[in-house]
């Protein structure tokens, strides 16, 4: 996958974005995640929303995330649910607890299936799908 | 607080033929089966006055009152929970019903979700599914298999379940559906089978996933005092709850991706039936997966968190065993009707009408749905 690559040539589902996650995936374009933070008591939230569920307050701002986590759970996936994927199988999903304290599923490479454990240290990482969408993956640490 | 327990029963019952092709519109399934469950409870289409339509609102309330020529509908809702939505349904059906807003409540579920839509497709569409929508579909994680292959997998790791205790739900669930003249899948599936079915998501093989099915099926509610003069033995409905688990929009959030939105309905519905899991004769257990069916059970608490493995293994579940589960073969095995096939198998075993599937002396009995993520919903019912 190439920064060249135009829009309509990609063809796996794109984000719908909106106003509450606009800063996440900038974030990821600029390969330097960054989690939303209530800007009154501080708690981290995943994924981007209006509201603190713990002070109710709507301020926020925005962190950079570590980029550290460990493996919470795993699935490798062997059937295309979307046609885009076809070429992509076996493919590994993790779902990752971040230092921050919340998750992000996302493909994980470099590493063998049968490598994969629960608490396995990761990083994150960015590719770069089209010139305005930038995923997040997850290599080994 | 008023207490819903046996207020209400269930009246009437209807399924129509389950298939891959029905060569019916699906407003067309919804009537069949509201039809045969209106004539089931020796009531006349008039006589319905509330109707609670699935929550993806293909067929629409007004749709029954044009077909079946309601006069004067007094009450309609909807309870959009995916799966769970029929047995949260009933719980809508009984607050309405207690409280004197309707007499007798219609509950319909058709699909074509073999030959209209694939059922896998949807997902994406509906609001529910926004947040995996945004964060987690770019990334390749789409459909329920894989969702629910993240669960499995870290029950897997933390608890020691294996494919092979889950292989036993799914051959236990297809012998029952064979003793079924209306199910779906007829040929006998061994352990081994399981194990030689193509892996979809790592650890979820086909034959951990449910069917895809054309069908409908529906019930009628109404209140206790008014059954007992219907045309059949009235299915007392003892305890009633739904739940939703914590992150309901994400599995990925969720604290601990191992327990469901039932865990939360099922203390109010044991707890408003006044029985306990001893008292159980026969679960009818939402299974569009094995794993969410293992998950349940202890959500359930039929064992505890973790047992699910063992729980399930040396014949626990089967049509002799402790608790036997999908008599009539479930979602994996019978059809795909969101779980209303799950309801109306309750009752007729209930009723005593099981069939070759027949649990014996079967007087109080558990329906679960689950859906969307996580809800979960819990209905005891007796004769
Ligand atoms: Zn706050």
């Amino acid at each position: 996958m190439s920064d060249t690559m135009s829009e309509t040539a990609y063809d796996k589902p794109m984000p719908p974005l909106n106003r509450d996650s606009k800063p996440f995936w900038d974030s990821l374009k600029e390969h330097a995640m960054r989690l939303q933070r209530c800007a009154d008591c501080g708690k981290i939230r995943h994924y981007p929303r209006p509201v603190c569920d713990s002070c109710y307050s709507m301020e926020v701002d925005w962190v950079r995330a570590s980029g550290r986590g460990k493996i919470h759970s795993w699935t490798i996936t062997h059937h295309a649910f979307h046609p885009g994927f076809l070429g992509d199988l076996p493919m590994m999903l993790a779902t990752v607890d971040l230092e921050e304290g919340v998750r992000i599923c996302a493909q994980i490479r470099d590493v063998a299936p049968d490598q994969l454990s629960v608490g396995m240290a990761v990083r994150v990482d960015y590719e770069d799908a089209t010139a305005a969408l930038t995923l997040p993956i997850f290599r080994p640490a | 607080m008023t207490s819903l327990m046996d207020k209400c029963a269930v009246t009437g019952i209807g399924e129509t033929a389950y298939t891959k092709n029905s060569g019916k519109s699906v407003v067309a399934l919804q009537m069949e089966a509201s039809l045969k469950a209106i004539a089931d409870a020796g009531l006349k289409p008039t006589d319905i006055d509330g109707v609670i339509p699935y929550g993806s609102l293909e067929v629409v309330a007004e749709e029954f009152v044009t077909n079946l020529g309601l006069q004067d509908l007094r009450f309609s809702a909807v309870t959009p929970l995916g799966g769970a939505s029929a047995v949260a349904a009933i719980q809508a059906a009984v607050s309405a019903l207690v409280a004197g807003v309707a007499n007798h409540v219609l509950i319909p579920i058709g699909r074509n979700g073999s030959s209209g839509e694939r059922i896998g497709a949807r997902a994406a569409a509906m609001p529910q599914f926004r947040t995996i929508g945004e964060y987690e579909m770019p990334s390749g994680n789409i459909a329920p298999p894989q969702l629910y292959a993240h669960m499995a997998r870290r029950h897997m790791e933390m608890y020691g379940t294996t494919s092979r205790q889950l292989a036993e739900i799914a051959v236990t669930v297809r012998s029952n559906a064979i003793l079924n003249d209306n199910a779906v899948m007829q040929k006998p599936m061994t352990i081994e089978d399981h194990q030689n079915s193509r892996m979809i998501s790592d650890p979820l093989r086909l034959f951990d996933c449910c069917l895809e099915s054309d069908g409908g099926a529906a019930v009628v509610i109404s209140r206790a005092e008014q059954a007992r003069d219907l045309a059949q033995k009235p299915v007392y409905i003892m305890g009633v709850a739904e739940g939703h688990p914590d992150s309901p929009s994400t599995i990925t959030q969720r604290p601990d991706i191992t327990t469901l939105g039932t865990a939360k309905a099922a203390p109010r519905a044991f707890g408003m039936a006044g029985v306990s899991h001893k008292d159980i004769d026969v679960a009818e257990i939402y299974d569009c997966f094995t794993y969410i069916v293992m998950c349940q059970l202890e959500d359930l608490g039929f064992c505890k968190k973790g047992e699910g493995g063992n729980f399930v293994s040396n014949g626990r579940i089967a049509l002799d065993g402790e608790l036997p589960i999908n008599t009539h073969g479930g979602l994996l095995s019978q059809s795909h009707i969101i779980g209303m096939n799950h309801v109306c198998e309750l009752v007729k075993q209930l009723r005593g009408n099981g069939g070759k599937a027949q649990v014996a002396n079967a007087e109080i009995g558990l329906v679960t749905g689950y859906g969307d993520m996580g809800d979960g919903a819990v209905a005891i019912m007796r004769n």
